[in-house]
C-alpha cells in the first residue's frame, strides 16, 4: 500500500532523515518506535506532505506522493491524527469532525458512525473543541481523521497525556477502526503498548530504521538496543 | 442630543464598512493591510469611472464592482500577499505600506489632486424628518448596508462550510492542510471578500462627500481604530466599534468643529488603556 525507499528529510539545514525503509500493507498494523528525536513525527510529516522528502521514493498505492503537498495527499486516502490532537478551537466537536470530510473522499465513515464509535461525543457535537477532556479531544481528533475516509490512518502519540484508562478506551476501539482493509500506522512511545496494538513493529534511531519485525518476535533486548543504540 | 446620537451611529455604520474589511483580513490571516483606506479611495474613484463609462446609476454601477473587486481582491492575496505571510508580520506591513504609496501616485497621475465624488442623484440630498430631527436617506442606507454586511460575514463565518475554512486556517494552518484545506485559496477568498466590503464602502463614501486621492490614510485610521476597539477579528465588535466612533466624533464636532476627529482618537487611546485587547474579542462561531 505505503512504500518509503531511501528517504531524507530535513528542516533546513538540519537533516532529520537519513534514508528510511518502510512499507506497510493493507489492513495491516505497525508501530513506529523510537527515543525523541529518533525521527517519528518527521517521518509521519514526509508522509503527509508537511514536509518536503528531499530524496528517495515514496509511493502510495503505486502513486509517488513527492510532489504533493498535503491537501492532494489526504485526498489519496491518507490521515493523520496530529500530536497533541491540533483541534481547532474555534470550531464546535461536530465542526471539528465535518472538517474530515472536505477530502471529498466517499465511504462508510461519517457524523453518526463516528458518533457510535465515541458516544460521548454526541453529546458534547455543540460544545467547543477545548472544552472536553484530554480524552475526548483526541477522539474528536481520531474521529475527524476518520471522516476522510482513509486507507491509511497515521496516529502521532495518541496516548501522550491521558490517563491509563482513556488511553485502553482509545486503543479499545482500534479493531472498529480497523475494519473493510484500512491500514494503520501508530507513533507510540509506550513500546509495551504499541507492541500489543501492533502485528509489526519498525525502530527508528537518528533518522535511521535500526529494527524491524514482528511484534509477537522481538525480544526485550533486540528493542532496547534498537531505541537506545546501546 | 437625539441628533448627535443618530448622526453619530450612522456615520459609524459608514466606518463599519471602511473597517469590516480589515477586522476580516485580520481575522483570518493576522495580516494587517495598511493600503486599506487607500483601497477604499480607489474603490471610490472606480466606481466614479465606472458610473461615468456606463452611464449606469451608482447602485448599479457599484453591482458591477463589487464582483470585479473580489477577483482584484483575490489574485491580489494569491500572487502578492499569500507570499509575505508568516510569523514575522513586517513582510505583509511592508508590502502592503508599498501598496499605498503606489495606489496614492496612481490616482494622482490618473485622476489628478481634484477631489471628486460619485453623484448619487435625489437620493443624496433627500430626507425624512422625526419630530425636529431630519434624517438623510443615503446615511440612513449606508447604515444599514453595514448592518447587513455585519450580519452576512457573521453568518458566513458561524454557519457555512467556507466559514469553517477560515477559522480552520486562522486557528491552525498545518492542521487545516491535513484537512485537505489549501490555505493560499482560502486566504485568497477572504481577501476576494474582504475587496467587496472595500469596494462597497468607496462607492458610498464617494457618495457621501468628494474623495481625493491622499484621503486613504485617514480612512485607515478610522478603519484601524474600529477594528481595535472592538476587537481584532470580531466583526460584531468592529460594527460596534464603529459605532462609538462615529458618536464620539459627532459629540466632538458639536462641541468644536476642529475636535470630531480628536475625540473619536482620544475614545481609542481610553479604549487602549482601559482594554487593550478590544471590547469583543475575536469571532466565535
Amino acid at each position: 500500500m505505503l512504500r518509503a525507499q531511501c528517504i531524507t528529510a530535513a528542516y533546513g539545514d538540519a537533516q532529520a532523515l537519513f534514508g528510511i525503509d518502510f512499507s506497510i500493507n493493507a489492513g495491516e498494523i505497525v508501530a513506529l518506535i523510537g527515543a525523541n528525536g529518533a525521527g517519528k513525527s518527521t517521518f509521519l510529516k514526509t508522509l503527509t506532505g508537511l514536509l518536503p522528502v528531499r530524496s528517495g521514493e515514496l509511493e502510495f498505492e503505486g502513486q509517488s506522493l513527492r510532489h504533493l503537498d498535503a491537501g492532494d495527499i489526504v485526498k489519496l486516502g491518507i490521515a493523520m491524527v496530529p500530536e497533541g490532537r491540533r483541534l481547532f478551537p474555534s470550531l464546535t466537536v461536530e465542526e471539528n469532525l465535518l472538517m474530515g470530510t472536505l477530502s471529498g473522499r466517499k465511504g462508510s465513515w461519517d457524523l453518526s458512525r463516528v458518533f457510535t464509535l465515541f458516544p460521548i461525543l454526541q453529546e458534547k457535537r455543540s460544545m467547543p473543541s477545548t472544552s472536553l477532556s484530554g480524552g475526548q479531544q483526541q477522539m474528536v481528533a481520531i474521529g475527524r481523521a476518520l471522516m476522510s475516509n482513509p486507507r491509511l490512518l497515521l496516529c502521532d502519540e495518541i496516548s501522550l497525556g491521558l490517563a491509563p484508562v482513556v488511553i485502553r478506551e482509545i486503543y479499545a476501539a482500534l479493531p472498529a477502526i480497523m475494519e473493510e482493509g484500512m491500514s494503520l500506522l501508530i507513533v507510540e512511545q509506550d513500546v509495551q503498548l504499541a507492541m500489543q496494538a501492533s502485528s509489526r513493529v519498525v525502530c527508528l534511531q537518528e533518522g535511521l530504521v535500526s529494527l524491524e519485525g514482528k511484534s509477537s518476535e522481538l525480544s526485550r533486548d533486540q528493542i532496547s538496543k534498537a531505541y537506545f543504540g546501546i | 442630543m437625539t441628533e448627535i446620537i443618530l448622526q453619530g451611529l450612522l456615520l459609524g455604520g459608514l466606518y463599519a464598512l471602511f473597517a469590516l474589511g480589515q477586522s476580516l483580513m485580520f481575522g483570518v490571516m493576522r495580516l494587517t493591510n495598511t493600503a486599506q483606506g487607500d483601497f477604499i479611495i480607489l474603490g471610490g474613484f472606480f466606481a466614479i469611472s465606472t458610473v461615468a463609462a456606463t452611464g449606469l446609476s451608482p447602485g448599479l454601477g457599484l453591482l458591477v464592482l463589487i464582483p470585479l473587486a473580489f477577483l482584484a481582491g483575490y489574485a491580489l492575496q494569491r500572487f502578492v500577499l499569500n507570499y509575505t505571510l508568516g510569523r514575522d508580520p513586517l513582510p505583509s506591513l511592508v508590502v502592503t505600506f508599498g501598496l499605498s504609496i503606489i495606489i496614492q501616485n496612481f490616482l494622482l497621475e490618473v485622476y489628478s489632486a481634484d477631489p471628486k465624488s460619485l453623484e448619487a442623484g435625489s437620493i443624496a440630498l433627500a430626507s425624512f424628518s422625526v419630530s425636529d430631527i431630519t434624517v438623510g436617506i443615503l446615511p440612513l442606507l449606508t447604515f444599514g448596508i453595514a448592518l447587513l454586511a455585519t450580519m452576512l460575514l457573521q453568518a458566513l463565518f458561524s454557519y457555512t462550510s467556507l466559514g469553517r475554512s477560515f477559522r480552520a486556517v486562522s486557528d491552525d494552518r498545518e492542521a487545516a492542510q491535513l484537512m485537505g484545506l489549501k490555505p493560499a485559496i482560502v486566504y485568497a477568498q477572504a481577501t476576494g471578500i474582504a475587496f467587496m466590503l472595500i469596494a462597497l464602502a468607496g462607492g458610498l463614501q464617494a457618495m457621501r462627500t468628494t474623495i481625493a486621492p491622499a484621503d486613504g490614510p485617514l480612512l485607515l485610521l478610522f478603519a484601524f481604530e474600529a477594528v481595535i476597539i472592538g476587537g481584532m477579528g470580531s466583526f460584531w465588535g468592529t460594527l460596534v466599534g464603529a459605532l462609538l466612533l462615529g458618536l464620539t466624533q459627532q459629540i466632538g464636532f458639536r462641541l468644536d468643529p476642529g475636535w470630531g476627529i480628536w475625540f473619536g482618537h482620544l475614545m481609542f487611546l481610553v479604549v487602549l488603556v482601559i482594554r487593550p485587547q478590544g471590547l469583543f474579542p475575536k469571532t466565535r462561531g
